[in-house]
């Protein structure tokens, strides 16, 4: 191994650029750097980077370009079609009642799941921080289900909400109401989806919250109980607007992931499509691998595709407007 | 600016134990108590689905299938539903599936990841910042977006209903990568530098400095990982059809919509698929606890 390189320093580098120790002294600065640098050092990083980028490539950046070329083929799973059709299949899908009934299914349990999930999360972690006893039992019971497979909570629930022997139905007669066909039931089948995946991950918000809560220095409290402010004072003027940051981040990752429905509704209705809970990946997947259209199928993954970068932007743009005017 | 609010998270700063009870609670004040009551409320609510499904696993399927809603049946306790599930066999099969496919995404993403970020840590080379953005915007592309062009590739490749086919597309992990170069910037860059002066290589370094001082952020995107793909069943669902290559979750799946009325049964099961991971969670419960709060930007 040649020492040369190493000896020859670059000078007057911040402590975080030390990829450019190896760049040998020109004087030349700017634009004209990256040719002063050693071909062995870009022979080292694309070492580094190859393994990662080639499946980045082969995996997510290739299907993408693919998917867009597909969305305009009428390409069948059994391999017959691929002729390019134009934007017949966006035409198709856009004219289509049930892909907006999907689109408006998968909105609708966006709402009703993101809700319950922050607040409950909430709750859940600023009691917790207290410093209750019991933490790793109420650690244990609240982020467990959220280690769960689909499979494995979607089993337990429909077995709670199955109508005749469920135990969803034992809780409301004791409260003497009548029993429900939750799952069956086209009124009430996405209420059981949303209480079900609430119970399965909001751990993972809670998580979110406790971690925050922690980063909230002890002295403001010191300070604020020194000035006479008791625990529910504190709670509103120091807890609530501490976890600003973290609620913000916490209600963006939800939406994004509610807005990604398909395990568990798919398999709580055991694979039925039901008007009132089928989402967009759902419909995606109905259309691709039960209907075998595959270029219909890549341009409604677009369709959900847009939907997701749409209402990422309008979040940080809703996050970052509200700043501006603090 | 999502990235600044989510490194107030993702960066904890370095605190002392969590303190026994906020300054103005006095130990045993109403407060504190109604707040316990409140907890232990929430913690069964938590806990009882998954007790039924455990007091429903050990009934006879008579038992189970007759509404009696006591937690013990009629005909007392057994493990019918166990010694039935595990004598068909496909579980084993199933859960060892699991567990290579799981291990063998967790090995491939951690290499890959931590070796790019690595290179977008340290090194320099041309096009740096561009691709390193490219790969961020990678972070927002739902998985679920682009499965009709990857099966298609899986077709192309021969690799549906494989091993390989099931592994490769999961090892692709962006956020990954940024949480790890996230982790490597704040490495301290006089160590390396030292070993440079000694003619250490990059691999060298990277291999004897950088990673064993990376010991807790790599434990915690290995769990998260591991969870995800264990868990993970709209892709294996996709392109695994032969029975013998099943996931857990999937095979379960298969099991269930055959013999969805053996409740005992199907209860069993899913107490059994769950019981590695309570474990994991018992003994990594630090590592995971601190990991979603490192990895809450990339997870879900």
């Amino acid at each position: 191994m040649t020492t040369a390189p190493q000896t020859a320093r670059a000078t007057g580098k911040g402590p975080t650029t030390g990829a450019s120790t190896r760049a040998i002294v020109t004087g030349t600065s700017g634009p004209g750097r990256h040719e002063a640098k050693g071909r062995r050092e870009q022979l080292v990083s694309w070492a580094f980077l190859a393994p990662f980028m080639i499946a980045f490539v082969l995996f997510l950046v290739w299907p993408i370009i693919h998917g867009i070329y597909l969305s305009f083929t009428d390409q069948s799973l059994t391999g017959t079609g691929g002729g390019l059709v134009g934007f017949a299949n966006y035409a198709e899908a856009l004219a289509d009642p049930t892909m907006w009934r999907s689109m408006g299914n998968t909105l609708w349990f966006t709402v009703l799941s993101t809700i319950p999930l922050v607040l409950i999360a909430l709750v859940m972690a600023v009691l917790v921080d207290r410093g209750i006893p019991g933490q790793w039992l109420w650690r244990l019971s609240f982020f467990m289900p959220f280690l769960l497979a689909s499979t494995v909570i979607s089993q337990i629930w429909v077995w709670i909400f199955n109508p005749q022997i469920g135990a969803a139905n034992n809780v409301l007669e004791a409260f003497g109401m009548e029993p429900i066909a939750w799952l069956q039931n086209a009124d009430t089948n996405m209420y059981a989806i949303v209480i079900a995946t609430v119970w399965w991950t909001v751990g993972f918000n809670f998580l979110l919250y406790l971690a925050a809560l922690q980063n909230i220095p002890a002295q403001q409290y010191e300070a604020a109980s020194l000035d006479g402010a008791g625990p529910w004072r504190q709670l509103w003027s120091i807890t609530i607007p501490q976890l600003g940051p973290a609620t913000v981040l916490i209600v963006m990752l939800q939406v994004l992931a509610s807005l990604k429905l398909f395990d568990q509704a798919y398999q709580m209705l055991g694979g039925v499509s039901s008007d009132t809970t089928r989402s967009i990946v759902q419909y995606m997947y109905e259309a691709g691998f039960v209907g075998y259209r595959f270029g219909f199928s890549a341009a409604i993954s677009y369709i959900f595709f847009a939907l997701i970068v749409v209402i990422g932007v309008a979040q940080a743009l809703v996050v970052s407007r509200r700043r501006n005017l603090r | 600016m999502t990235v600044t609010a989510t490194r107030s998270i993702a960066v904890p700063a370095a605190k002392e134990k969590a303190h026994p009870h906020k300054p103005g609670d006095r130990p045993f004040g109403p407060l504190r108590i109604a707040a316990f009551a409140v907890l232990l409320l929430l913690a069964i609510g938590w806990l009882l689905p998954f007790l039924w499904a455990v007091a429903t696993a050990f009934k006879t399927e008579t038992d189970a299938a007759s509404g009696d809603p006591g937690w013990i049946g009629a005909s007392g306790p057994t493990t019918d539903a166990f010694t039935a599930i595990m004598s068909q066999g496909n579980v084993w099969l199933w859960a060892g599936n699991s567990l290579l496919t799981s291990a063998v995404i967790t090995a491939i993403t951690l290499a890959i990841s931590a070796l790019a970020a690595y290179a977008f840590s340290r090194l320099d080379f041309a096009g740096r910042k561009w691709l390193f953005a490219v790969v961020i915007a990678g972070i927002v592309v739902p998985p679920q977006a682009i499965i009709i062009p990857l099966f298609y590739q899986m077709l192309a490749f021969n690799m549906v209903d494989t091993y390989w086919g099931l592994i490769l597309p999961q090892v692709v992990v962006p956020a990954m990568v940024f949480i790890l170069k996230q982790f490597f910037d704040g490495v301290p860059i006089e160590l390396e530098d030292a070993a440079r002066v000694d003619g250490a290589g990059r691999f060298r370094i990277f291999w004897s400095i950088v990673l064993p001082l990376s010991r807790p952020i790599l434990a915690a995107v290995a769990i998260f990982v591991f969870i995800g793909a264990w868990n993970n069943f709209l892709w294996p669902f996709l392109v695994i059809n032969d029975t013998t290559l099943m996931t857990l979750p999937v095979g379960l799946q298969t099991v269930i919509s055959a013999y969805g009325v053996q409740y005992a049964q199907v209860m069993a099961q899913a107490v059994l698929a769950a019981l590695p991971l309570i474990a994991v969670f018992l003994v990594f419960q630090k590592q995971i606890v601190k990991g979603v709060a490192t990895t809450g930007f990339g997870g879900t």
